[in-house]
């Protein structure tokens, strides 16, 4: 590694490399040579960069930069995976397309699929109030798509068209909605204590009271139903269950009375294609608390089978 | 008298304008960053009027240096405890968000949301960490390499000054979410131009320093810290070109718009890596290991080439940042190549740092700061191959957005920059308070192992958590549809951000065994303790056996 010694020149002892001659605040320097290795691996990095500009877009031009002689784009790139892929499913979202989605049960393998493609759809455009498993959120008011408590229904076609058109989405005037009026300043905190007692007496939580049971069939009753069981035509929720979106509790029961909060969930028409919304409702509707679609739609006030 | 009065009057006038901005804020954040201008503006005055004294002058406050024949060593000795606080205060935030990652549960709306106290994480280990460092060892080295005291003693006060101002100015401001949402250029406009009047005044007290200097050349170190100077100067204007809302609100809109913006960002981010992290960083090299080895830089031709190379290709560099977005694929390409091409221009440093070490490579065992010296240059050389690798559009598809980034940043951050710091800081202390030595030599053992197995646990965790994002994020199942939802990579990772929030926490405490032992220097105290090395040598016994002659 060592330099030949020139004449003049002092040499260190340890390396036996002459020094450069300069000295600062101690420091001095070796005139070591640059090690070879260095040297070729950098010209090799150099050389390939000279190659790579040449192949690939790398140059920026007057109008646009140089496209390289291999022709490769990275939005080229991006749709020939997405054709490939498009390709792959194609068949598959063309008999998807053509199914009406109640009949889609008769095609198992075809049910399959779009359960799968749902599901991934679902990670994507639903976890972020829905959550991963679709359990919601009991208290922020997000709604649990894996049990048999439905607000507007849960056939495949109710959910379907919850789906495109969206709960309470402003600019579409098939969406779903309905308004629970606040009742702040209408009731005295006797009653109001009455009323909450009436609707907590639905589900066992606390007794009922005439004062209470006058009040509810006179406010809530052409909603909530007489016996608080809800009515999924008007998205009036059930109160007589053990499910409540915005909680349990005294306090969040009154405060729904007082100052309602009402969920809104966007539509998926032109966010998503009809073929991907049928995908997400065949999942939902898979998840658990599914309903048969003809007993729905004969008659929505008896109580449907649940799905086989 | 005079000269009193009319400083007074400065700050009087100051403290006005900045009651006048309070009054007429746009907004409750301007409103408390002109409360801080006026606090410092007050204090000033009372400081100013209150130490009048006609002989000692600004002496006794700023403390001038008194004559020619010593170095001005006072901004120094002020950027060495700067450096310590705030690097403790930067390794907190990091821990604190490092644990939030882990327990979301700790975000405290609002002011210590992890979007808050990210930036002040980044902005306190980079720029009042690392820039207070740069500041003071570049005060230090310029004036002992050039043989002469600095240029504008006043002046470099006010750098030093003005600089914590800008720093103190940031960090409220990220906590009252006052934001440019730049990465690393988070300040907004009004913080932005009182850090361009002080980074200014810093070049003119470097560059005039070198003008007076009393060797022939400039030495190598001086190379890096000019280039860091000036191109941050140039980073940091361009970047940072806005026009305010209102000249009494923070708020402000960048001058350029859309992938431009983008653009400019990351030519400004990466190259605030590049120059601030790694030129200035290298400058501290170049004078530290030499002095500390005791031996001759490795190769004078190698620091030329590779400190000309470094700065002709970073400067090229940033747009692999963009890979895969709205920036045009030349763009792309280029910033893939240059990085490519950075690759042996970074290890350059490395050589001539470890090399520098031929002849003294005993020391590893025998001397801990020469321990972490090494330990620095290593993962410097690590993270310099990391980054052109991860820079590679093939390797960028898997790794961007994930925390291996994280963890790159985290092993040049740590291993580098804290290391190469906490070396240069052990160098310092005794030589800056006239002490025999430091307090103790295991101490900085301690922490020489507690950083380094801290790194270890934090570039490891972070390695698999991206890998297992970018794995997670890309997987198809046999239908061709995504496996995976982002929560899911989310719930993968909670065992690696422990081990990262881990990894912080033996960081961490390794720079507060530093704090108490750079504290128990300036005490006067010294540990007793056994020496580093100790193991026995017989010179009657360390020669070859022979037959005794017969008599």
């Amino acid at each position: 590694m060592a330099n030949k010694p020139t004449e003049g020149q002092r040499v260190d002892e340890p390396t036996g490399t002459e020094f450069v001659g300069h000295e600062w605040d101690g420091i001095e320097e070796l005139d070591t040579p640059m090690p070879r290795w260095w040297v070729w691996t950098f010209y090799l990095t150099i050389v390939w960069a000279a190659v790579y500009v040449v192949l690939y877009p790398a140059l920026p031009m007057l109008e646009k930069g140089t496209e390289g002689i291999l022709g490769w784009s990275s939005r080229g790139d991006l749709a020939k995976d997405m054709s490939a892929a498009d390709l792959a499913q194609q068949s598959f979202r063309e008999q998807l397309a053509a199914i009406d989605v109640v009949k889609l049960q008769d095609n198992p393998q075809l049910m399959q699929q779009a359960v799968a493609g749902g599901a991934a759809a679902f990670k994507v455009n639903c976890v972020q109030c829905h959550g991963s498993g679709a359990a919601g959120s009991q208290g922020l008011g997000y709604p649990n798509l894996a049990d048999d408590d439905w607000l507007w229904g849960g056939d495949l076609q109710a959910i379907e068209y919850t789906l495109i058109h969206g709960i309470r989405q402003q600019g579409d005037d098939q969406t779903r909605s309905s308004i629970m009026p606040p009742f702040a300043g209408v009731f005295s905190d006797e009653e109001l204590n009455a009323i909450t007692d009436h609707v907590m007496s639905f589900s066992k939580m606390a007794n009922s009271n005439p004062l209470g049971a006058e009040i509810y069939a006179n406010n809530c009753a052409s909603c909530h139903g007489a016996n608080g069981m809800g009515d999924r035509a008007q998205g009036a929720p059930n109160l007589s269950d053990a499910i409540w979106l915005y909680g349990n509790s005294r306090a969040q029961i009154q405060s729904q009375i007082l100052a309602p909060r009402m969920g809104m969930m966007p539509k998926w028409e032109g966010r998503l294609d009809p073929v991907t919304i049928k995908m997400l409702a065949v999942y939902v509707h898979s998840l658990g608390g599914g309903e048969d679609v003809m007993e729905v739609a004969e008659d929505p006030a008896v109580n449907p089978d649940e799905q086989p | 008298m005079e000269a009193v009065l009319g400083r007074v009057g400065l700050w009087f006038l100051i403290l006005l304008l900045a009651i006048g901005a309070i009054i007429g804020a746009q907004d409750s954040g301007f409103a408390a960053h002109a409360t801080i201008i006026a606090i410092v503006a007050f204090v000033l005055i009372w400081v100013t009027a209150g130490r009048y004294d006609p002989m000692a002058k600004a002496q006794s406050l700023f403390k001038m240096p008194t004559g020619p024949e010593t170095y001005d060593d006072d901004p120094v000795r002020w950027g060495v405890l700067a450096t310590t606080f705030w690097g403790l205060a930067g390794l907190l935030a990091g821990l604190f968000i490092a644990l939030q990652l882990a327990f979301p549960v700790l975000n405290f709306e609002p002011y210590l949301t992890f979007g808050r106290v990210r930036p002040l994480h980044t902005s306190a280990v980079i720029f009042a960490f690392g820039g207070n460092a740069l500041i003071a060892t570049s005060f230090y080295v310029v004036q002992r390499t050039c043989r002469t005291q600095l240029a504008f003693p006043s002046l470099a006060r006010f750098v030093f000054w003005g600089y914590q101002l800008f720093i103190v100015l940031a960090a409220s401001g990220y906590l009252l979410g006052i934001t440019q949402s730049k990465e690393y250029a988070e300040p907004e406009w009004y913080v932005d131009l009182w850090l361009t009047i002080v980074w200014l005044a810093y070049l003119a007290v470097f560059v005039g320093t070198i003008v007076r200097r009393h060797e022939p050349h400039i030495y190598v170190a001086n190379w890096f810290y000019l280039a860091f100077i000036v191109t941050i100067a140039m980073l940091h204007v361009v970047n940072n070109l806005a026009i305010p809302v209102s000249f009494l609100g923070a708020k402000s809109y960048s001058a350029f718009a859309g992938v431009q913006d983008a653009l400019t960002q990351w030519w400004y981010g990466h190259n605030a890596v590049g120059f601030f992290l790694t030129a200035g960083f290298l400058a501290m090299m170049y004078y530290f290991v030499p002095k500390q080895a005791e031996r001759p830089v490795y190769s004078y031709r190698l620091s030329i080439i590779h400190f000309w190379s470094l700065i002709f290709l970073y400067i090229w560099a940033g747009p692999h940042h963009l890979h895969y977005t709205a920036l045009p694929d030349w763009a792309q390409t280029l910033g893939m190549v240059f990085s490519i091409m950075l690759w042996m221009p970074s290890w350059g440093g490395m050589i001539n740092g470890l090399m520098t070490l031929n002849g003294a490579w005993d020391k590893v065992r025998t001397d801990p700061i020469i321990r972490m010296m090494v330990m620095a240059l290593a993962f410097y050389g690590m993270s310099t191959f990391e980054g052109p690798m991860l820079s590679i559009k093939a390797v960028n598809g898997l790794s961007h957005y994930t925390d291996w980034t994280i963890g790159h940043v985290h092993s040049g951050a740590l291993g580098w920059n804290g290391m190469i710091t906490f070396a240069a800081l052990y160098y310092l202390v005794p030589r800056l308070w006239k002490r025999e030595r430091l307090y103790s030599l295991r101490m900085i053992n301690w922490h020489f192992w507690l950083a380094t197995l801290g790194i270890v646990f934090y570039a490891a965790s972070m390695w698999v958590a991206g890998i297992t994002q970018g794995l997670m994020w890309r997987e198809y199942g046999v239908d061709g549809y995504l496996v995976n939802s982002f929560v899911d990579s989310v719930a993968a990772l909670h065992p690696m951000y422990l081990m990262r929030a881990f990894g912080g926490l033996l960081y961490l405490s390794g720079a507060l065994i530093m704090t108490y032992n750079i504290w128990m220097t300036l005490a006067g105290r010294i540990r007793e303790e056994a020496p580093m090395t100790e193991t026995p040598h017989s010179d009657a016994a360390d020669r070859p056996i022979t037959t005794v002659p017969a008599e």
